[in-house]
């Protein structure tokens, strides 16, 4: 080091280590104000004077959700459309539909969902993504689920698959009976439908729209 | 000279390290084993169905990779730390009541995932049993637990460090672990709002990963170098500087590319974007950084002729840690730079995420820029522990380095191939909904991709028998040069 230089100068690289670091932290830490903002959890209120929320409030059970490409953003948005019968009600309380999704959110980590399927993308691969499985077709009028499991509403069918999924084998690769009783269904139904209503910046892309591509329809 | 780093004799601090190293061994075996149980799950969904199913065996096997590695990181610190700052550690004593404890609580912990599994939704789940959430399924009691021995760890760093000689080396850990210690509390807490769940869930996963590990890494490997090849420390800490202004820099930020579909807010796609591209530039760093110092020590060493700076004439006094730390700078660049970025666009991203692209990318990733150098380290301490002048390879460190090596490897293209599946069908074609997500599964490339991934796994888990054995009999074989 005969030749001093700023650039071997282990001082130099050290301020600038430094620097770098806490301005990256500091950047970080800002925008996670922002965000935190942003996806705070909306309320009844907001629901009903139509206010759109990242992720809105637990009462959007009682509403119709649907997934729509949206010109404006270019890409597919969560819509909430009019009132529709979750378990037969569509008058949920902010607490009853929070409790629901209180239930749901815990038993979704108490029965390791995450270690099988993906939820917002993140988890595991070896089932389904869970992101929207709400809107899936599968559970609809149309859908294989509801004759199977012998129910009229697509919550009612998820609430008996979740129950006894080893009784509705769709896959030889199949859910195991994770203990899940009825009123944990239901919250798990709950935190399923709620999901579905976040906005996920279009994830995942074209979700249900190419049906039939595949046979040429 | 290098041999004062060459004896763990006498040592409490280096003693206490082969506990953790050894430790760190075990559950890397557990690893492989319930990572094979898995693999055998995706080509027969039948086996062990009911009994250890997909998710406990998952649970095992990406919680003990992140528990073998922090023991194994705990580990290179009380190695190290007498040779960098020239004292003993401080709290030795505590040091080893903490090592108990930790160890003690994960056996714990995998016995209830193992024969509890899970529990009814409510609290004491959490508590007791499993907090459901990938790579932190830790129930509570043991998170708080974790925590207790994270602080005790950092307070015998910090104590030694501020009682010894401050080296760059013993800074940059400084700073490193309590950053690595702190963000551990992100995780902490529940809430009903998956959408913050996950922002905070990922302030542990990616900054540790991403940001406290790597730079983690670049402080053990400056370490590694002045040990096995006599590098000069000053022109390996300006580059450990370097690096740590390249990797915090770019990886802090290069959270945003977690934050693209969960919810938040549009403006993380550019953020994500830019960030995360930038982050491979200090693994090409590290890259150069390694290979250049060798051949500069290794010309100055010609040079000057044996004496000097190699007190035997061999210019690398440990064969088998300089292959994998070797292999630390090519896995890192590969498995986490190539393989990272080649689906961190969110324009990309959107249909790859969550498919075994990313699967492919872990498990290269975790390879190449953690279990290289960590193994690296259990080397240098079977090294220094037996007091051995030049550690040679053998027939056993051959075959560990190639089968694991390739079984890893192996196992990133499978997955690589079945991750293209299914982003062609399951997500591009079939629009991502149940019955295409199992299309994707049904298809002749996807299933023949796992069929390869279990073949590589074996290949990785033969591997690992060798380096067990190689590591155990390294005291007593006498081709060794004492």
């Amino acid at each position: 080091m005969a030749n001093k230089s700023v650039w071997s100068d282990n001082r130099f690289w050290q301020r600038t280590a430094t620097w770098v670091t806490g301005f990256a932290s500091i950047l970080l830490i800002w925008l996670t104000f922002d965000t935190s903002a942003q996806i705070a959890m909306g309320n009844d209120q907001d629901l009903q004077n139509k206010v759109t929320k990242r992720v809105p409030g637990p009462t959007v059970i009682n509403y119709k959700i649907t997934y729509e490409m949206s010109a404006k953003r270019g890409h597919e948005v969560p819509v909430i459309g009019e009132k529709e019968k979750f378990f037969g009600r569509d008058d949920y309380s902010e607490e009853e539909a929070g409790a629901l999704l209180h239930l749901g959110k815990l038993g979704s980590q108490a029965k390791n969902c995450m270690d099988c399927h993906t939820l917002l993308g993140n988890g595991a691969y070896y089932a389904p993504d869970l992101t929207k499985a709400w809107l899936d077709p599968a559970w609809g009028p149309d859908g294989a689920m509801q004759a199977l499991t012998g129910k009229s509403t697509k919550e009612e069918a998820m609430a008996e698959f979740l129950q006894h999924p080893d009784q509705y084998p769709t896959h030889a690769r199949m859910m195991p009976d994770l203990g899940i009783t009825a009123k944990e269904a239901k919250g798990l139904v709950a935190f399923l439908k709620h999901m579905s209503s976040i906005d996920t910046n279009g994830f995942p892309r074209n979700f249900g729209k190419i049906k039939g591509a595949v046979h040429g329809k | 000279m290098a041999s004062k780093y060459l004896t763990g004799a006498g040592s409490e601090s280096k003693q206490l390290a082969t506990w953790y190293f050894t430790f760190a061994a075990i559950i890397f075996g557990a690893q492989l084993l319930f990572g094979l149980v898995a693999a055998i799950q995706y080509v027969m969904p039948g086996f062990l169905y009911g009994v250890l199913d997909f998710s406990i065996a998952r649970i095992i096997h990406i919680n003990a990779l992140v528990v073998w590695m922090v023991f194994a990181m705990f580990g290179s610190v009380y190695w190290l730390l007498p040779d960098e700052t020239g004292i003993e550690t401080v709290g030795i004593k505590i040091g080893k009541l903490l090592f108990w404890i930790f160890a003690a609580a994960i056996v714990v912990v995998v016995l209830v995932y193992l024969f509890i599994q899970v529990g009814p939704a409510d609290a004491t789940t959490i508590w007791f049993i499993t907090e459901g959430r990938e790579y932190i399924e830790a129930p509570r009691w043991a998170d708080w637990g974790i925590v207790v021995v994270a602080l005790g760890f950092v307070g015998n760093l910090f104590l030694t460090g501020m009682k010894g000689k401050q080296t760059g080396i013993v800074t940059v850990l400084m700073a490193d672990m309590i950053a690595f210690a702190g963000l551990y509390l992100a995780g902490m807490f529940f809430t009903d709002n998956i959408s913050v769940d996950q922002y905070w869930w990922w302030w542990v996963i990616h900054l540790w990963v991403e940001a406290t590990w790597e730079v983690f890494v670049g402080a053990i490997a400056a370490y590694a170098l002045i040990t096995m090849i006599g590098a000069h420390r000053k022109v390996v800490e300006m580059w450990l500087w370097i690096e740590v202004a390249m990797l915090f820099g770019s990886g802090i930020l290069g959270l945003g590319h977690h934050y693209f579909w969960i919810g938040t807010p549009e403006y993380w796609w550019e953020i994500g974007a830019l960030f995360s591209a930038l982050e491979p530039l200090p693994l090409v760093a590290m890259f150069i950084h390694v290979l250049y110092d060798w051949g500069k020590e290794t010309g100055i060493q010609i040079a000057e002729g044996s004496e000097g700076h190699s007190i035997t004439g061999h210019t690398v006094n440990n064969k088998p840690a300089f292959t994998w730390v070797v292999l630390n700078a090519f896995g890192n660049f590969l498995g986490a730079g190539i393989w990272g970025f080649f689906h961190t666009l969110p324009q990309v991203n959107l249909y790859t995420h969550g498919t075994q692209f990313t699967s492919a990318h872990g498990h290269l990733a975790f390879f190449g820029a953690y279990a290289t150098i960590l193994i690296g380290m259990m080397y240098i301490a079977v090294q220094g522990t037996n007091g051995i002048k030049v550690l040679k390879n053998t027939k056993a460190s051959i075959w560990a380095v190639s089968m694991i090596t390739s079984g890893v490897v192996g196992m990133g293209i499978a997955l690589t191939i079945a991750g293209y599946v299914q982003v062609l069908v399951s997500r591009a074609q079939m629009g991502a909904t149940w019955a295409a997500y199992f299309d994707g599964q049904s298809g002749m490339w996807f299933s023949q991709a796992m069929d390869w991934r279990l073949i590589m796994g074996t290949v990785t888990f033969l591997g690992f028998i060798f380096l067990a054995k190689d590591l155990l009999t390294t005291g007593k074989n006498p081709v060794h040069e004492r």
